[in-house]
């Protein structure tokens, strides 16, 4: 019963480093409540922001739209990067598999103006109309590799002589696939959903390329508005993504729980 | 026959800062020591002398405690209660680094990042030895542990033998006043653990030096260890030589933990000299050799070890006395295993228990082998028998 | 043929869908890219000649190839405005990283040593802020660090200054925001890496001798070094291309790369230009960028 000892140096900086990180946050969702408009003053809870906030229609367009290219995004995202995963995964070696992989996993590191910009320049390019499709095309390129690297893990990571069980009752090796692996892989598919997901729904410089006129996203309008200062509007419209995307979590990990504790249940103790 | 672990006399000297070794102090003295983890204790209270040259096991199920102890003996638990003397000294609470004391750990923990040269080298360096007296230790350790060629490769380019071999040489490059294994050989399959343990034993007579390994293979134990602890549940049990357990356990759980018996429960019925009469349930009467330890209570259970049940057609007859009683049951084979170099034969008795009667296959061609469902008689001495209390 | 053999012949069809995709949407454009940086600004939209019709035949195309310059990188190379830019950034992505690395390498190491029923939800912690919106996560900074904002206040109240400081438009500030950001992506590969190391090398490592800070040295610390390099290139490289941040929390005197990229792209509306930046930016990244390639693919594929 070996039990790696924490010093107090492990607890402070662990402890330092997780309040660095949440506490940025957290004031900015009470001050979402501050009743007062200056920072310097607590003038009491109130919902005051929220409601300007709702009247403001372009916000809320930008929201909107935000939301619909984020799911339109993750959803393609998440087919193409299941099967780029599954592909790098099973496939062994095939001609062009360097390129394949090297492609899949530059967006990740690649800064995001260049990519913006290359995209864009395609675009206008083939004369394609800029606004909502342009995004969601922006935005799958960029998420895919994300979800790639998600599911990849989760394939490598899986027993093989399930699929091999199912190969020796009779299944050839896609419906194997198909009703073995994929209900166990399904978890990190939505995990992988999410993070696209959250991915779209924060991009600005992306966005910012390659966006048409009349179809600004919700980055796009925060960040011209933090431009020009600190307002509490958008403490309050933070606060909502915030909580979104906490919901979105929530949901995930109790998936995610859910079904690990299935698998673990029918693996031989 | 039974025996228990030397007591202290005088022990009751705080220990000085750096005592001399008494002449008949052992080389390790663990004194009562406990080790809890939250409400429950692994270790409890567990007092042990270790000799100096001991080939030394621990024995036991898993979760007994063994392992804990010799973490705490290689310094990586420090213990709640008790000491552990190392030359007199209480080495309880130092750290691992600084004790005399190395361990060859059981999934080897060899650095990955690191040659096996540099593997072996690794705990000299730190004990500051000089460059070009380290060499020739190395080569020595090599030589040992019959790694010739191999010095450059690193871990993943070696077969689990091989590794198994250098997180040996590298646990003795220190050349430690205390060797602790922690069940070196569980990873290896059968013929590879005999021959390894024919050469742990051997290195060890070699080097002269202390080995302590814990295990829960009891053959293991047996084989390899000069004196063997049995622990359960964070005690321990009985401490013995390998034929004093065998033949004299001190419990009805050791003698089940301990190769194969066969176990009669009853009441003493009545006490002469040397021999005690027990009425047991489903044994008849047995005439039994009175244990050396006698036994308080009226309960108790006789224990019978399968190599002394012989089988017979119609059994010797008792002559009446019960110095020269013979034990015999009657029943109806039910089971014949041919094991090579002996038969194991599952006997029913007619009182409805089974016993196991093992016998050696002393003669390549038997006519004599007794086959399924033939009656036959099960007997035995008084004297191959153990009486145990609960 | 092996089961591994029989998967595969199907799974490679998977690649096709993802492939056409990717070359399509990133290679492609990259060519776009080159092609934009080696030609000249015109006022028509879109901004820029020559125009590669294909329609015109094959005597236009020629023309067209005979028109590309690459006056757009010699004036990269001869203004120093952009020489600075490229200098400063990469220089921000050292120190940050550097930063990154040692702020990030003890928290990775506390977490890997946290009883494993409580590694998942510190990695959890770690990762939540990463899902919350990046751009928020700025913000939020400006809020604290704006000249009425809760650190001046604290600041005051505690009489450690008597004006408000100055925090925001500054380099520090810039720097804060950075580490903020990036600290998942350099925690998270370090923690992977440290947490799959047995802890019966440490153990074996005291054992023979090494007091504790020779065991971190001497045995942590190098098995740890792939892991480093994932979380240190996971930094450097897009921080080299960083926009956000920058352009919110930093002053407005040296621009870093990103910056120019886009000043050039929407406010001069030199678009030439800013694909010869972006160009550059994509040599100079190659050497990191292939490291970071190899890395990936043998993290990925040895299991």
């Amino acid at each position: 019963m070996a039990s790696r000892k924490l010093s107090r140096f492990n607890v402070a900086s662990l402890t330092l480093g997780l309040a660095f990180l949440y506490l940025p946050i957290v004031i900015l969702v009470i001050y979402s409540f501050n009743a007062s408009r200056l920072v310097t003053v607590w003038g009491g809870w109130s919902l005051r922001w929220y409601h300007e906030l709702f009247n403001d229609k372009a916000m809320i367009e930008a929201a909107w739209m935000s939301v619909r290219v984020a799911a339109t995004s993750a959803t393609v995202a998440t087919l193409l990067g299941t099967l780029a995963a599954v592909a790098l995964s099973r496939g062994e070696g095939f001609r062009g598999r360097t390129l394949f992989s090297g492609m899949l996993y530059a967006p990740l590191v690649m800064p995001e103006v260049i990519t913006g910009l290359s995209l864009l320049l395609l675009f206008v390019g083939l004369n394609a109309e800029r606004g909502f499709w342009t995004v969601v095309v922006a935005h799958t390129t960029l998420t895919m590799c994300f979800v790639a690297v998600v599911v990849q893990a989760r394939l490598g990571s899986l027993d093989k002589s399930l699929e091999e069980a199912a190969m020796d009752l009779g299944c050839d090796p896609v419906r194997a696939f198909l009703m073995v692996t994929l209900p166990l892989i399904i978890p990190s598919i939505a995990a992988g959903w999410m993070l696209a997901f959250t991915l779209s729904l924060d991009d600005l410089v992306i966005a910012s390329f390659t966006t048409g006129p009349g179809s600004a996203t919700l980055p796009i309008r925060i960040y011209s508005e933090v431009r020009l200062g600190v307002k509490p509007e958008i403490n309050a419209i933070c606060t909502l993504v915030i909580a979104l995307i906490g919901v979105v979590i929530v949901v995930a990990s109790l998936a995610s729980k859910l079904s690990s504790a299935k698998a673990e249940s029918a693996a031989p103790l | 026959m039974a025996e228990e672990a030397p007591r202290i006399e005088a022990a009751s000297e705080p220990a000085k800062p750096e005592p001399q070794p008494q002449a008949d102090m052992p080389l390790l003295r663990i004194e009562g020591v406990a080790k809890k983890f939250g409400g429950f204790r692994a270790v409890d209270g567990v007092s042990l002398d270790i000799a100096a040259g001991e080939f030394f096991a621990l024995l036991g199920p898993s979760g007994c405690g063994k392992t804990t102890l010799l973490r705490m003996l290689a310094g990586f638990e420090t213990p709640d209660e008790g000491r552990i003397l190392l030359n007199g000294r209480d080495i309880a609470q130092v750290l691992p680094h600084e004790r005399p004391v190395n361990m060859m750990f059981q999934n080897y923990a060899l650095f990955p990042h690191l040659s096996v040269r540099d593997n072996i080298a690794f705990g000299l360096k730190r004990a500051g030895m000089a460059r070009r007296d380290i060499e020739p230790r190395v080569a020595e350790m090599v030589a040992l542990v019959k790694l010739d060629g191999l010095e450059q490769r690193k871990p993943d380019q070696l077969s689990g033998g091989q590794r198994q071999r250098v997180a040996l040489a590298r646990s003795l490059a220190r050349r430690p006043q205390v060797l602790l294994l922690d069940e070196p050989l569980a990873a290896l399959d059968k013929k590879l653990r005999e021959s390894t343990q024919l050469e742990l034993m051997e290195l060890q007579r070699r080097l002269g030096m202390t080995f302590i390994i814990v295990t829960h293979d009891q053959e293991e134990a047996m084989t390899v260890a000069g004196r063997i602890g049995v622990m359960d549940a964070g005690r321990l049990e009985q401490v013995a030589t390998p034929r004093e357990l065998y033949e004299a356990p001190l419990s009805r759980w050791i003698a089940e933990f301990i190769g194969e018996v066969n176990l009669f429960d009853g009441q003493v019925e009545s006490r002469e000299l040397n021999r005690l009469v027990v009425a047991t349930r489903e044994g008849g009467t047995i005439v039994a050799a009175a244990p050396r330890h006698p036994v308080t209570r009226n309960t108790v259970s006789v224990a019978v070890r399968p190599e002394k049940v012989k089988l017979s057609r119609r059994g010797p007859v008792s002559d009446g006395t019960n110095t020269h009683a013979i034990n015999r049951l009657e029943g109806v084979v039910t089971d014949v295993s041919y094991l090579g170099g002996s038969t194991v034969y599952k006997v029913r008795l007619d009182s409805g228990a089974l016993v196991r009667s093992s016998m050696a296959n002393t003669a390549r061609i038997d006519i004599d082998a007794y086959s399924l469902s033939q009656r036959v008689v099960a007997w035995f001495t008084p004297d191959d028998c153990m009486v145990l209390q609960q | 043929m092996s089961a591994r053999q029989i998967f595969a012949r199907p799974a490679r069809y998977a690649a096709i869908a993802p492939y056409v995709w990717m070359v399509l949407f990133f290679l492609v454009p990259f060519g776009f890219v080159l092609k934009i940086s080696l030609s000249e600004t015109a006022i028509a939209q879109p901004p820029y000649t020559p125009v590669f019709d294909v329609a015109a035949g094959a005597a236009a195309l020629r023309e067209a190839f005979a028109a590309l310059s690459i006056d757009n990188f010699r004036l990269l190379v001869s203004d120093n405005l952009y020489v600075l830019s490229y200098l400063r950034s990469l220089v921000v992505a050292l120190v940050s990283t550097s930063i990154l690395l040692l702020i990030g390498y003890p928290i990775a190491y506390g977490m890997a040593r946290l009883p494993k029923r409580w590694q998942p939800v510190a990695m959890m912690l770690v990762i939540v802020p990463f899902w919350t919106s990046f751009l928020i996560r700025i913000y939020a900074w400006i809020n604290i660090l704006q000249h009425d904002g809760l650190l001046n206040q604290i600041l005051l109240k505690l009489h450690l200054v008597s004006q408000p400081v100055v925090w925001l438009s500054t380099d520090s500030a810039m720097y804060l925001g950075i580490v903020y950001s990036y600290l998942p992506f350099m925690i998270l590969p370090l923690y992977a890496t440290l947490a799959k190391m047995e802890p019966a090398l440490e153990e074996a490592a005291a054992d023979l001798g090494a007091a504790p800070n020779e065991v971190f040295w001497l045995v942590t610390f190098p098995l740890s070094l792939p892991g480093v390099g994932a979380g240190v290139l996971l930094c450097f490289i897009p921080i080299v291309g960083e926009f956000v941040i920058p352009d919110l929390l930093a002053g407005s005197d040296s621009l870093m790369i990103g910056q120019t990229l886009w000043l050039e792209f929407f406010m001069n509306k030199d678009w030439p230009v800013a694909s010869a930046t972006a160009i550059v930016l994509l040599v100079l990244l190659i050497a990191p960028l292939l490291a970071y390639d190899r890395l990936q693919r043998r993290q990925l594929e040895t299991r």
